[in-house]
């Protein structure tokens, strides 16, 4: 076994009656990295964080941390997790101070190293104004900040966030999704779940796709998308129907592949980019007016839209006021 | 010394948000009062009041601790604040032991209500106190415990509530601290002597009027049996029902 890597999950299977939530995956997380899974709601993605975090028991599989069996000595495994859950779980009743200031006494620290710890979190955080009102008095986006907050007062060597940036507004989310990565670069691994393909995107320096219970495919974004890349594509709109225009323009670029897409848009698919400057000499010959020229990027969406099958509709795309 | 700081904060963290709030305290108040206001009316005023005593402190402490325990644990649940201390490097017999030991104190203090009480009205000269908090404590202790195991099996905060009462009625009945178990009929009285409250007011009884039906030892003895069973009942369930 390499003890390097920080997590290590093998053929991780859980089974409630006949129901599969997760089917045998496998995967590592390497220490100060940022490892994301994304799928769908109800692809397991919690049901997997519960039992590497000892709150599930697993059907079949292992689990280490830091070269420690995670099922058999679960609390010497616990001490070296920072877990959040989908859910801001903290007193309401307590001011933020206190919160954190309790969450660190479960993990034995002492009364100065704790308030100081607090402190320091709350003003890293931007919460030091509010750290005195009860947690009830918070907003979506500040509970969620300090319920992290309050996962890593003890410092820990992994990180557990599930869904953090769910619920939450745009403005909150691109806050948070900075202090992760904040949190990255001061040498805290990750291990980070969400339905949301921005935060992947952004934030993880690896990605598995889970989808019913199973990893179909993991990678960095830049891996993903090659194993994808089908060519570059560039995208023109004319003033002409795309149809009319394909045959006669395949023929003028053989390397390439033109099809019409819908209305008066055309694709280009080449093996290498394609220069704009004949394309567009083409069309001036022809008298063509051309009002838009663009190359298409391949985007992660169609990445896993391409290796999962699934609509990207399942997974959901940030909206302005999603969440409140 | 980790685990006893992470103790000392979870049994502090309780006092401070349950135990110490001023509505709980009231209640726990308000009972043995009013509960002593009745018995003292129906008698128009000719109660004994040492005889009286040590059912009052009984029944004042089950109802004190019972329902505290399932009830904040089943809120803490439903919170899912209790995740975190379920998940904290911490034993479960630590945790636990921490979240029970805030109930068993609220329990002592509610005792103490009615001692004050009585005391205006008689001399309290000859009451084995040693013996007397010993049993309150393990009536005490006992009786958390089985709200500890109501908090591992209900779902509900109100469902705790009504668990409690399921258990607690009876028991207030059938355990000696309304009447002697000796005049209840046998079959009664044998399921009595299934519920550890009846030992415990026995005890108490011997320390304040000095009248007992067994000996003290006996009931030490069954209480902590009751205690191991309860204890390990409620291990059982979280290991084997919450972590599944
Ligand atoms: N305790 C449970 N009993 C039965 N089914 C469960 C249980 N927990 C989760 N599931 C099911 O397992 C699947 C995966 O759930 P989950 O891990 O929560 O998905 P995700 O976090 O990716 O949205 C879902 O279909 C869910 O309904
Ligand atoms: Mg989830």
């Amino acid at each position: 076994m390499d003890t390097k890597e920080i997590v290590n999950v093998s053929n991780l299977k859980k089974t409630y009656g006949d129901f599969t939530a997760v089917n045998g995956i496998s995967f590592s997380v390497q220490p100060g990295e940022i490892f994301g899974f994304l799928g769908p709601n109800g692809a397991g993605k919690t049901t997997t964080i519960n039992m590497m975090i000892g709150l599930t028991k697993p059907t079949e599989g292992s689990i280490t941390i830091d070269g420690i069996d995670a099922q058999k000595h679960t609390k010497k495994a616990q001490a070296l997790m920072g877990i959040v859950a989908d859910e801001s779980n903290l007193y309401d009743e307590m001011s933020g101070f206190d919160n954190l200031c309790f969450c660190a006494s479960l993990y034995g620290m002492k009364k100065e190293e704790r308030e100081s710890r607090a402190r320091q979190l709350l003003e890293q955080f931007s919460l030091a104004q509010a750290g005195n009102r009860p947690f009830k008095a918070y907003s979506k986006g500040m509970r969620r900040k300090l319920t992290i907050a309050a996962g890593i007062i003890h410092y820990p060597r992994i990180l557990f966030l599930d869904e953090p940036t769910t619920g939450i507004d745009v403005e909150s989310a691109r806050q948070l999704r900075e202090l992760i990565v904040d949190l990255k670069n001061h040498g805290t691994t990750i291990f980070i779940t969400t339905h949301y393909i921005e935060d992947a995107e952004r934030i993880c320096d690896r990605i598995a796709f889970i989808v019913e219970g199973k990893i179909v495919a993991t990678g960095t974004v830049e891996e993903l998308m090659e194993s994808m890349s089908s060519g570059h594509t560039l995208q023109l709109v004319t003033e002409q129907d795309a149809q009319e225009l394909a045959d006669d323009l395949q023929a003028r670029f053989e390397g390439s592949k033109v099809s019409a897409a819908k209305g008066n848009t055309l694709n280009i698919v080449s093996k290498d980019r394609i220069p704009l400057l004949p394309v567009m000499q083409y069309f001036d010959q022809k008298g063509i007016t051309v009002y838009e020229a663009k190359e298409l990027r391949l985007t992660l969406e169609d990445v896993f839209v391409k290796i999962t099958g699934i609509e990207s509709g399942h997974l959901e795309k940030e909206k302005a006021g999603a969440g409140k | 010394m980790s685990t006893w700081i992470a103790f000392w904060n979870i049994l502090k963290k309780d006092m401070k948000n349950y135990y110490l709030m001023p509505s709980n305290v009231n209640w726990g108040i308000f009972f043995p009062v009013s509960w002593t206001l009745t018995q003292f009316i129906r008698s128009s005023g000719n109660i004994d009041v040492l005889e009286f005593l040590p059912g009052l402190m009984a029944v004042s402490v089950l109802f004190a601790t019972t329902s505290m325990l399932s009830v904040t644990i089943t809120f803490e649940r439903k919170g899912r604040s209790f995740e975190r201390l379920l998940l904290a490097p911490l034993s479960l017999n630590a945790l636990l032991l921490a979240k029970i030991t805030g109930t068993i104190l609220f329990g002592l203090f509610i005792a103490s209500v009615p001692v004050l009480l009585a005391s205006f009205f008689v001399s309290l000269s000859g009451v084995n106190w040693g013996m007397a908090y010993l049993s309150v404590l393990l009536i005490a202790l006992t009786s958390t415990l089985i709200g500890l195991v109501i908090a591992v099996s209900a779902k509900e905060v109100f469902e705790a509530q009504m668990m409690s009462n399921f258990f607690r009625f009876p028991m207030m009945f059938l355990c000696g601290t309304m009447m002697p178990v000796q005049k209840l009929p046998a079959l009664l009285r044998i399921a009595a002597y299934c519920l550890p409250l009846t030992y415990g007011t026995d005890i108490l009884n011997r320390s304040i009027t000095g009248a007992s039906a067994l000996p003290p030892l006996a009931c030490i003895f069954a209480l902590a049996v009751f205690s191991a069973i309860l204890f390990g009942a409620s291990r059982y369930t979280i290991n084997n029902k919450w972590i599944s």
